[in-house]
C-alpha cells in the first residue's frame, strides 16, 4: 500500500494494493465446523440423556417389567420397587395445583391481557410475575415449611383429621402458587395475540368488554391458555425441590389428599445418594425415564399448540 | 470504443430453474456512468448483483457466463476476491449499527484484518468521506455512531465506506430511492464527481435520474439486454420499440 | 324491555371486571407475601461477617456463608463457560440455516432439553461425569447447570440473530468480508445485547437449581475452590439448612434466601437496562 501526499493534499490510493493476506477458506471451514458441531453436539446431549436412562434402567425393567408401574410396595431392603405409589403422588399433587392454580392464572392474563395492557399497574404486576417465577424452588419450599405447613396444620386441626401438615395438600398449594406466573404469562401472551379488529367488530356492535372476552377473546384463545396449562402441568409434574420439602417422603399409596405421600421426583431426589445397590439404582432411575417422558411429551404437545396458534 | 473495463460474455442468471438473466453482452467503459433501467421486474437487480457475485447469495440463485475485468473472468474467482475489487452501494443506506463513522469507513479494512498505521487510516478516512462529500459534515463526530446521520448522509457514508477500499467499479443498487429530492440531488452530484475515481454502474427506475447523471444506458427487458449505448442516443433515438415505449411511459 | 336488558349486561359487565381484579389480586398478594416474608426474615441475618465467614461448627453461634457464595460463583462460572460458546454457536447454527433438517432436529433437542426435569439432569450429571471420576465434584455441578442453561441461550441467540437485517451482512459481504467474519465481527456484535440479556436469565435461573446439584456437586460443610472436589452452593445450604431441625441454621438459610433473592433480582434489573441502554437501530 502506498501513499502518496500531493500538494493539494489530496491522497491517491494507488489501485488494486491492498493486501489480503488472509487465509479466510480456513477460518470458514473451521467457522462452520464449530457451528454445525454444536448444533450436533446439543442433539447427541438429548440422546445420550435418554440411553443413560433407558440403559441404567435395564436391570430393573427387565426385573419387574409392568408390575413397576403397578406395583405398590417400594421396599428396597426386600428388593421390592413399585412406583405406583410415586406415580399416583406425582400426578395428584400436579393436578391438584392445576386446579387451584387455573381460575387465578386465567384471571391474571385475563387482567393483564384485556384490562391492564399497558401502563405502571400492569408493568409493575409483569415484572413483580416474572421475579417471582424466577424465584428459587428451594426458596418455596423453605417458606412452605415455616408459613405454609402450620396454616394447614391449623386447618387440618378444624376439619379433625390428623394433622400433619405436611403432605400433599401443602406441596399442591406451594406448586400452585409457583406454576401461576409462569401460566399467567403464557395466558396473557396468548390473549395478546387475539386480533383487535375482530374484537373492534365486537364493540361496534354494541356488545360490553364481558360479552368480548367471554364471546371473541376466550374462544380464540382458548386453545392457547390450554396450551398454557398443559405446560404448567409439564412443570408442576418435574418440580423437585419444593416438592421434596414439604410432601412428606411417605412411600406408600396415599390415603387422602391431606396424607404424607412421595412423588417420583421428590423419591430420586431424596434416595438416589443412598441407592447402594445396582436394582435400586437402576428401579430410581426407571422412574427417571417415566418422569422425562411424560414430561417431553407434555412439553412438546403444549409447545406444538402454541406455535400453531401464533402461525394463525 | 474508448477503454474498457467490465465486460460481460454470454452471461446467464437464475432463480431455481428460471433464468432471470438471458445471455447478456455489454462492455462498460471506464469512468463512465452507466444507468441500468427497465420495467420492475425486468432483472436488472439481478444483472447488477451478479456483477458482484452477489446473486448467488440468495437461495437456489446463480450464474454462468463470463464477467471479465482486466482480462480476468470474474465467475472463475472466490466470490470474496471479487468484492474486493468492485464495490457497492444499496437501495437502503446500511452504515454498520455498532461501529463509528470511522470505523464504518475504514470496515472493508477492519473487518478484513488488514492492519494500518493510525496516520494511514486518518487519511484513508479523510480522502474517502471527502470524495463522498461527507467529510465537512462529519468531521467533529468521527468517532460517534452514526445512527444520527440523516438518511442522505448515511448513504453517502456508505459510498465512503465502498471508496476507501479504493475499487475500481462501484455498483449501486437505485441508491436514491429511500431518499428525499435534496438528498437525492446530493447524491446525484456526487456520482457525476465520483467518475474521476472509479467506474459507476447503478440501477435507477427514475428516468430523469439517468438523463441527468448518466453516460451510458442500458435497458433491460425481461432479463434480455435490449439496447446499450450513450445516453443521449437512447433517450432521443431508441432502436428499439420497447425502449422507446419504456421512455415515454407507455410501460413501465 | 330493551332498556332493562342493557342494565342487566352492563351490570354483568362490571361484576366480571370486579371478579376478575378480585381473584387476580387474590393470587399476586401471597406472591408478594412469599418474597417480603423471606426478605422480612433474612434481612437480620445479614451482616459483613455473614457474607465473609464460612460456617462454624453447631453449637457455636455465628459463622457465615461464604463456601457457599464462593461455590455457587464458581459452578456459575463454569457453567457459563461451557454454556455460552455451544449455545451461541448452536444458535447461530439454526439462525444461519433456518430451513435446514439438522436445524429442526437442533430446535427439536433444545425443547426437549429445556422440558427435562432438573432432577433428571442431575442423573445424568451423576452418570457422565461423578461416576466414571469416582467422586462428587464443581466441575460435574457446573456441567449439570450448562445443561440447564444451555436451551435458553440457544433461543435467545437464534431470536436476536434472526431479527438482524440482511442488509447489514450484505453491507459486510459486498465488502470483501469472508462469511465467518462477517458473522463474528458484524452480526454478532449487533446482536449482543440480545444476547447477553438470554444469558443473565439463564444465570438467574441456573443460581437457584437446587435439583441438579445434589448428586454432582453435592455440598460441602468446607470451603473449597477445588473444581475437582465436592463444592457448597447457596440453594444446597438453603436446603440443608432449612430441613435441619437447628434454629440457627435456620436463621442462615433465611439470610442466605434473602441473599440469592437480590442476587436474582439485581440480574433481572440489569437485563432491562441492557434491553433498555443497548438497543441497535438499524
Amino acid at each position: 500500500m502506498e501513499l502518496t501526499l500531493s500538494n493539494n493534499n489530496k491522497i491517491t490510493i494507488s489501485s488494486n494494493s491492498i493486501k489480503y493476506s488472509d487465509n479466510w477458506k480456513l477460518g470458514e471451514n473451521i467457522f462452520n465446523s464449530v457451528l454445525t458441531g454444536s448444533g450436533i453436539m446439543i442433539i447427541m446431549i438429548v440422546i445420550g440423556i435418554f440411553l443413560t436412562l433407558i440403559l441404567s434402567s435395564l436391570p430393573s425393567i427387565k426385573q419387574f417389567g409392568i408390575n413397576f408401574v403397578t406395583g405398590t410396595t417400594w421396599d428396597p431392603v426386600f428388593e421390592r420397587f413399585g412406583a405406583l405409589p410415586f406415580i399416583a403422588g406425582t400426578l395428584i399433587t400436579s393436578f391438584l395445583a392445576l386446579l387451584i392454580s387455573i381460575p387465578f392464572s386465567i384471571a391474571i392474563s385475563i387482567l393483564l391481557g384485556e384490562y391492564f395492557k399497558r401502563g405502571i399497574f400492569s408493568g409493575f404486576i409483569k415484572s413483580m410475575t416474572e421475579l417471582l417465577a424466577g424465584v428459587p424452588s428451594v426458596i418455596f419450599g423453605f417458606w412452605g415449611i415455616f408459613f405454609l405447613v402450620p396454616i394447614v396444620r391449623e386447618f387440618e386441626k378444624i376439619l379433625g383429621i390428623t394433622a400433619y401438615g405436611i403432605g400433599i395438600f401443602s406441596s399442591s398449594i406451594i406448586l400452585a402458587i409457583m406454576i401461576i406466573p409462569f401460566s399467567a404469562s403464557v395466558g396473557r401472551e396468548v390473549i395478546e395475540l387475539v386480533p383487535s379488529d375482530i374484537k373492534e367488530a365486537a364493540y361496534a356492535m354494541g356488545a360490553t368488554r364481558y360479552e368480548v372476552i367471554k364471546k371473541i377473546v376466550l374462544p380464540y384463545a382458548k386453545s392457547g391458555i390450554f396450551a398454557g396449562i398443559i405446560l404448567s402441568l409439564g412443570r408442576a409434574l418435574g418440580e423437585t425441590m419444593a416438592v421434596t420439602m414439604l410432601i412428606g417422603n411417605f412411600n406408600k399409596m396415599p390415603t387422602s389428599i391431606f396424607a404424607p405421600a412421595n412423588t417420583m421426583a421428590s423419591v430420586i431426589a431424596n434416595e438416589f445418594s443412598e441407592s447402594t445397590f445396582e436394582l435400586y439404582t437402576s428401579s430410581l432411575i426407571e422412574i427417571g425415564v417415566l418422569l422425562f417422558i411424560v414430561s417431553t411429551v407434555i412439553n412438546l404437545i403444549g409447545k406444538w399448540v402454541i406455535k400453531r396458534m401464533v402461525v394463525r | 470504443m474508448e477503454n474498457q473495463i467490465l465486460t460481460t460474455e454470454n452471461l446467464f442468471a437464475h432463480y431455481g430453474d428460471i433464468d432471470t438473466i438471458k445471455n447478456v453482452n455489454v462492455s462498460f467503459p471506464k469512468n463512465s456512468i452507466t444507468a441500468i433501467m427497465g420495467p420492475s421486474g425486468c432483472g436488472k437487480t439481478t444483472f447488477l448483483r451478479c456483477l458482484n457475485r452477489m446473486h448467488e447469495l440468495t437461495p437456489n440463485a446463480g450464474s454462468r457466463g463470463k464477467i471479465i475485468l482486466h482480462d480476468e473472468d470474474l465467475n472463475k474467482l472466490e466470490p470474496i476476491e471479487v468484492r474486493r475489487k468492485i464495490g457497492m452501494v444499496f437501495q437502503r443506506p446500511n452504515p454498520f449499527p455498532t461501529m463509528t463513522i470511522y470505523d464504518n469507513v475504514i470496515a472493508g479494512y477492519k473487518l478484513n484484518g488488514i492492519r494500518k498505521k493510525r496516520i494511514e487510516f486518518d487519511h484513508i478516512v479523510e480522502d474517502s468521506l471527502k470524495k463522498a462529500g461527507l467529510w465537512e459534515e462529519v468531521k467533529n463526530n468521527l468517532h460517534k455512531k452514526g445512527s444520527f446521520l440523516s438518511g442522505g448522509q448515511q448513504q453517502r457514508l456508505c459510498i465512503a465506506r465502498a471508496l476507501a477500499v479504493n475499487p475500481e467499479i462501484i455498483l449501486m443498487d437505485e441508491p436514491t430511492s429511500a431518499l428525499d429530492p435534496i438528498a437525492t440531488k446530493i447524491i446525484e452530484e456526487l456520482i457525476v464527481e465520483l467518475k474521476n475515481t472509479v467506474t459507476v454502474i447503478m440501477v435507477t427506475h427514475n428516468l430523469a435520474q439517468a438523463g441527468r447523471v448518466s453516460d451510458y444506458t442500458a435497458f433491460f427487458y425481461l432479463g434480455d439486454l435490449l439496447e446499450f449505448g450513450q445516453t443521449e442516443k437512447v433517450f432521443t433515438n431508441p432502436k428499439n420499440e420497447i425502449t422507446e415505449k419504456f421512455l415515454t411511459g407507455k410501460i413501465g | 324491555m330493551t332498556e332493562t336488558n342493557l342494565k342487566i349486561r352492563s351490570i354483568k359487565n362490571i361484576i366480571f371486571r370486579t371478579i376478575i381484579i378480585g381473584v387476580a389480586l387474590l393470587a399476586i398478594l401471597p406472591l408478594f407475601f412469599i418474597i417480603f416474608y423471606v426478605i422480612k426474615e433474612g434481612l437480620s441475618a445479614i451482616n459483613w461477617e455473614f457474607i465473609s465467614s464460612v460456617a462454624k461448627p453447631i453449637g457455636e453461634s455465628g459463622g457465615g456463608i461464604l463456601s457457599a457464595l464462593v461455590g455457587s460463583s464458581i459452578l456459575i462460572v463454569i457453567a457459563v463457560i461451557i454454556a455460552i460458546p455451544i449455545g451461541i454457536s448452536a444458535g447461530l447454527y439454526i439462525s444461519e440455516h433456518s430451513d435446514s433438517k439438522l436445524s429442526s432436529m437442533i430446535r427439536l433437542s433444545v425443547e426437549v432439553l429445556q422440558g427435562t426435569p432438573s432432577i433428571v439432569i442431575g442423573i445424568i450429571g451423576y452418570f457422565w461425569f461423578v461416576k466414571p471420576m469416582g467422586h462428587f465434584s464443581a466441575l460435574s455441578g457446573g456441567i449439570a447447570l450448562a445443561l440447564m442453561m444451555l436451551p435458553m441461550i440457544v433461543k435467545t441467540a437464534e431470536e436476536t440473530l434472526r431479527m438482524i437485517p440482511f442488509s447489514l451482512k450484505e453491507a459486510s459481504l459486498a465488502l470483501g468480508v469472508p462469511y465467518y467474519k462477517t458473522i463474528l465481527k458484524v452480526i454478532l456484535p449487533a446482536g449482543l445485547s440480545g444476547i447477553m440479556t438470554g444469558v443473565i436469565i439463564g444465570i438467574a435461573r441456573i443460581a437457584g437449581e437446587t435439583a441438579p446439584l445434589l448428586f454432582t456437586a453435592f455440598g460441602n460443610a468446607f470451603f473449597s475452590t477445588n473444581i475437582l472436589k465436592p463444592i457448597d452452593s447457596l440453594p444446597l445450604l438453603i436446603f440443608n439448612y432449612a430441613t435441619s431441625p437447628y434454629t440457627d441454621w435456620h436463621k442462615m438459610a433465611w439470610g442466605a434466601s434473602t441473599v440469592l433473592i437480590f442476587f436474582i433480582l439485581i440480574l433481572n434489573i440489569t437485563t432491562r437496562i441492557i434491553v433498555n441502554k443497548w438497543k441497535i437501530k438499524y
